[in-house]
């Protein structure tokens, strides 16, 4: 794990403790995750007891205590996307990845989660993979989608 | 500090401004069922068993009689058909997870709750956070800790600190309602070995076990985050 | 670095008057919406042509804010002859270039049309899903490019701040916010003037200004489209309310899952310190005021004001008792105003045009337009903005153009999570903060959801009290406890296990939830539920006592059966099935392995319309197998009629 790196970022943030969500924010993005010895890092620079920042970090969905994979798969469940099959295509993503929400592969290829809207409701079902937004999702056709990932 | 005029259950109270409702009810010898309300830690306002009605200005609320601040000519009642109500399911509620409990039995009995109405839950702890904020705000250690949100919410030690604090202190414990805090302790203590010292006088006076309890620890370590978190801490 | 009122004037004719008015313009739209849709390549395609053609010093093109037609994206529209294209893909590019921009020639098939109604529309303003609304906020979304701020100051921008801090004093302007009766955007529905005073005149000298974007109702989008679209506009209102309070630091919490949001806001703030509109001494006036953006980390209760207090704190988002209120002791112990994207963005307007102007729009208790997000089972979909007191109806079916696939329509869900399901007989109800919460909804932020026959409303109710249960933050035990006892109640009904008594059961529940829980978000928990009670029992009880769903939507209670009469071996579902329940072949009438079947439908999706031959079945059991000999079908290539009689045979 990059000590400077996180110490970096705590700098960037002027080690305020009020921006300890931003800070381990840029950490998850940087990282994937939020590494145990991260998080003892930022206690002892932002002078946080380590119980606080462990309930900030499992409080927030945006963080991961495990390294996700290489692909990060987000499906929206949010109500629009539900009325128009969301659930139906996390079904078949959870077949063809054999992952259940939350969960990262083996390979570390994919980790699929699902979020309560990401905001393109007329588009739904929408998914999100990589950050990038697709909208419209057929069930049948995500096993093509899937397969552009290696 | 100036004095306000309040009404508790018809009976007129004398409170001082910076007052809580309970402060208030509890000066004027007016019982008001509490369960994470201690004299010693900053009121919480998360069982909510001490909800009262409080009418100002013509509008009345229900509110958490540990946290509302009296203000002059408040009229509060303690005690009517929706607050026995209230307090009836939420004692339900948490007797499905502590149906041993003694807070929460005596509770039952003035409330007639029935500790079989809702399904068992697999953990003790009714997340009253006394242990949590003792340790917080009066030993200023943060050996134990809230995790996670929403019914996955859970208390979770932090081995390094405990391992250091901990077995001299325990003050925490006789303030848990449910004896769920030391099944937390006594699983965590596994996750990372005492000093030797201390083991050897653990041996002699275990204060801490809790007949049958040790086998039902809730879901501490079910939650693979916190395993990581904490394996990786105890690893070190 | 703008430092007065004139020279702002001066900067603007400069502007103005460099933007010939008769220059093609080539705007697309390149909100989230559309760019998930491909209007990234089409803005690349656009720059790309227009460069082959050699017009780059002629045509501008650029990306825009969202308009909020998306059931139509990705959109473009041609100026000056306000020419709007719909559903354009990078193919359509060339085309567009050669006829419309070099020899001013429509491109026919990409202006919208509906050929049932006999309805052509060529510019954008002619558009039905446009004409019908009141578009005084997003209207302005498709001729400004978010990162281009001299694009907003071509359309007024900063007009308002300037007559704000030159032309009235910081009381004047707090007056005329609480005489235009703005009430808060965000669900709350708290009169904005009153608000703000109270932060006003409470005592200290440091005061917080917030913007709420947090925008966690699920199927609401409107925050997104304006913050990312326009984000000059918030600013502007936040600034304006700043001095109007007395304030000198601001933040903006947007969510994370916002990431363009984020970008456009950022690159606002910047544009907008660069010009003198944020910083000291601004314009010259001798304001200060400076604003901070955080990023939110994924909780929809930091949406409720004393919880993303303490998420901008660095803590986790558990709401907290109030009173205090956020306006007396806020942001670390200081006076702090919050108001929604939406709330703000309707400052600028009643500064510039007056409270009076303001108050033409809306109704007697409810000022002004409203921005929805009209999604679900609904033809146009995507973002609308009327007047205060428009009917449901004609959001509906005059703007919305009704239900697609002739269904019927059953409800429309309002509100989000905190709000409820109004029925067909309500349609007529003028859309405002109290006529909604009469009708067992609430307006909330905005979100509309179109639900259909096809639509189960105990799952709705499942559904969102399955998503309260995840966001719920988990401090106080009736919402810990009660959401979650609601939700395996309903879940329970959902898969066929509800008993006699669970409706009984969840209004009790509901009851003790939503009295005692510390926040907003416990104590609306119910609203789902006992919206649905109200209007749909019937549903409930059928689940209930006879095990179906009448929607055929709970897969638990739902078994699909292939009609032998009907099905004509065409293989279609025998390959579609995932879970390989089909057991077919060639000339041989499938068959569903009941055992192996998961409910989930793509069988009576996929089945052709000519043979209709997959039914659901719910409440009921499934007809017996047929044996293996009648399942064969006999071709006769001659008559049709033979076939026909040959299959009957082979039924029941």
């Amino acid at each position: 794990m990059n000590s400077e790196k996180i110490e970096q970022i705590i700098d960037n943030h002027h080690g305020e403790a009020g921006s300890l969500i931003q800070i381990l924010l840029d950490i998850q993005n940087e990282f994937h995750w939020l590494p145990g010895e991260a998080l003892d890092l930022v206690s002892k620079k932002l002078q946080i007891p380590l119980s606080q920042i462990q309930h900030t970090a499992t409080f927030y969905k945006a963080f991961s205590l495990v390294p996700k994979g290489r692909h990060e798969i987000s499906i929206c469940m949010g109500t629009a996307c539900h009325v128009r099959g969301a659930p139906r295509v996390l079904e078949v993503v959870q077949q063809i990845t054999g992952l259940q929400p939350g969960e990262t592969d083996a390979d570390m290829k994919f980790s699929l989660d699902t979020v309560n809207c990401l905001g393109c409701c007329a588009l739904g079902p929408v998914i999100e993979i990589d950050e990038q937004h697709l909208g419209k999702v057929a069930p049948a056709k995500t096993a093509e989608l899937l397969k552009n990932y290696e | 500090m100036s004095e306000v005029s309040i009404q508790i259950d018809g009976k007129v109270v004398a409170a001082s401004e910076d007052m809580t409702i309970l402060g208030a009810a509890e000066r004027a010898g007016i019982p008001i069922p509490t369960v994470c309300h201690h004299e010693k830690l900053k009121p919480f306002g998360g069982c909510r068993l001490c909800t009262v009605e409080a009418e100002a200005a013509g509008r009345t609320n229900l509110v958490a009689a540990c946290v509302y601040p009296v203000q002059a000519d408040l009229v509060v009642r303690t005690r009517s058909e929706r607050i026995d109500k209230i307090r009836k399911v939420l004692t339900e509620q948490l007797l499905a997870h502590a149906p041993e409990s003694e807070i929460l039995q005596t509770l039952a009995k003035e409330y007639h709750a029935d500790k079989d109405r809702f399904e068992k839950e697999p953990s003790f702890c009714i997340l009253c956070g006394l242990c949590v904020r003792y340790c917080a705000e009066v030993k200023q250690k943060n050996a134990v800790g809230f995790v996670d949100r929403g019914p996955s919410r859970e208390i979770s030690f932090i081995p390094e600190i405990a391992a250091l604090e901990c077995w001299d202190c325990k003050e925490c414990f006789p303030l848990c309602p449910t004896s769920a805090l030391q099944a937390a302790f006594v699983l965590m203590r596994s996750l990372a070995p005492a000093p030797s010292s201390i083991r050897a006088s653990e041996k002699h006076a275990e204060t801490t076990s809790v007949p049958g309890r040790e086998q039902n620890n809730g879901s501490i370590a079910a939650n693979d985050g916190n395993r990581t978190l904490l394996q990786a801490n105890a690893e070190r | 670095m703008i430092n007065s009122p004139a020279e702002l004037e001066q900067l603007r004719q400069e502007i103005l008057s460099k933007r010939n008015s008769n220059k093609a313009r080539i705007s697309i739209c390149a909100g989230a919406g559309c760019l998930a849709t491909g209007a990234g390549k089409v803005i690349d395609a656009f720059n790309a042509e227009v460069e082959k053609a050699g017009l780059t010093a002629d045509v501008n093109v650029k990306g825009t804010g969202c308009p909020g037609f998306c059931e139509r994206g990705p959109i473009v529209v041609i100026d000056p002859a306000e020419i709007c294209y719909l559903q354009v893909s990078p193919q359509d590019v060339p085309e567009i270039v050669s006829e419309t921009i070099k020899k001013e020639k429509v491109v026919d098939r990409l202006v919208y049309s509906d050929p049932a109604k006999n309805e052509k529309a060529i510019r954008e303003a002619d558009i039905p899903f446009y004409k019908n609304q009141e578009r005084n906020i997003i209207g302005n979304n498709i001729k400004i490019d978010p990162k281009v701020i001299d694009d907003y100051l071509a359309l007024r921008g900063y007009s308002a701040l300037v007559k704000a801090l030159f032309q009235m004093t910081s009381e004047q302007v707090l007056e005329e916010v609480k005489k235009s009766g703005l009430r808060g955007r965000g669900g709350g529905g708290f009169p904005t003037g009153i608000k703000w005073e109270a932060a006003r005149k409470a005592p200290g000298e440091t005061k917080y200004v917030i913007v709420n974007a947090d925008e966690g109702d699920p199927g609401a989008f409107m925050d997104r489209a304006v913050l990312e679209g326009n984000p000059h506009s918030i600013l502007e209102g936040l600034i304006i309310g700043a001095y109007a309070i007395g304030s000198h630091e601001g933040y903006i919490y947007v969510r994370q899952e916002y990431p363009l949001a984020l970008e456009n806001v950022g690159v606002a703030i910047k544009q907008a310190r660069e010009y003198g509109f944020l910083g000291r001494n601004i314009l010259g006036s001798n304001f200060d005021f400076d604003i901070k953006v955080h990023r939110g980390a994924g909780a929809f209760v930091c949406g409720e004001e004393t919880a993303l207090l303490l998420s901008l704190e660095g803590k986790p988002g558990e709401p907290r008792a109030r009173p205090p209120y956020p306006a007396t002791s806020g942001l670390w112990g200081k006076p702090t105003n919050i108001n929604n994207v939406e709330t703000w963005a309707n400052v600028p307007l009643i500064i510039n045009n007056g409270a009076d102007w303001y108050n033409q729009f809306g109704t007697a208790r409810s000022k002004g337009t409203k921005i929805f997000s009209l999604v679900g089972k609904i033809k146009n979909t995507g973002l609308v903005e009327v007047p205060m007191g428009a009917t449901l109806r004609d959001i509906i079916y005059k703007i919305g153009d009704g239900i697609p696939g002739g269904k019927k329509f059953k409800a429309v869900q309002t509100g989000g999570p905190a709000g409820g399901c109004i029925p067909e007989e309500h349609l007529d109800i003028a859309v405002d903060f109290d006529e909604l919460t009469k009708a067992g909804a609430i307006m909330g932020s905005g979100g509309m959801i179109v639900l259909d026959e096809d639509t189960c409303m105990v799952d709705v109710a499942r559904y969102f009290l399955n998503f309260l249960t995840q966001e719920s933050c988990g401090k106080c035990s009736p919402c810990r406890e009660g959401v979650k006892q609601m939700h395996r109640i309903l879940t329970n009904i959902t898969e066929g296990r509800g008993k006699e008594g669970d409706i009984e059961l969840l209004e009790e529940l509901a009851m003790s939830t939503g009295s005692a829980s510390l926040c907003a978000l416990g104590r609306t928990a119910p609203n789902p539920v006992l919206s649905t009670i109200r209007y749909f029992r019937h549903e409930y009880e059928t689940h209930i006592k006879e095990k179906r769903c009448p929607s055929f939507t709970c897969q638990g209670l739902v078994s699909y059966y292939v009609d032998p009469a009907k099905c004509d071996a065409c293989r279609i579902c025998f390959r579609e099935c995932s879970s390989h329940a089909i057991i077919g072949g060639k000339n041989l009438i499938h068959i569903i392995d009941q055992a192996k079947c998961n409910a989930c439908g793509t069988c009576f999706e996929v089945c052709p319309a000519r043979f209709g031959a997959v039914i659901r079945i719910s409440g009921e059991p499934v007809p017996a197998r047929i044996p293996d000999e009648m399942r064969i079908i006999v071709r006769q290539r001659r008559v049709k009629r033979e076939k026909q009689d040959e299959r009957s045979l082979h039924t029941d």
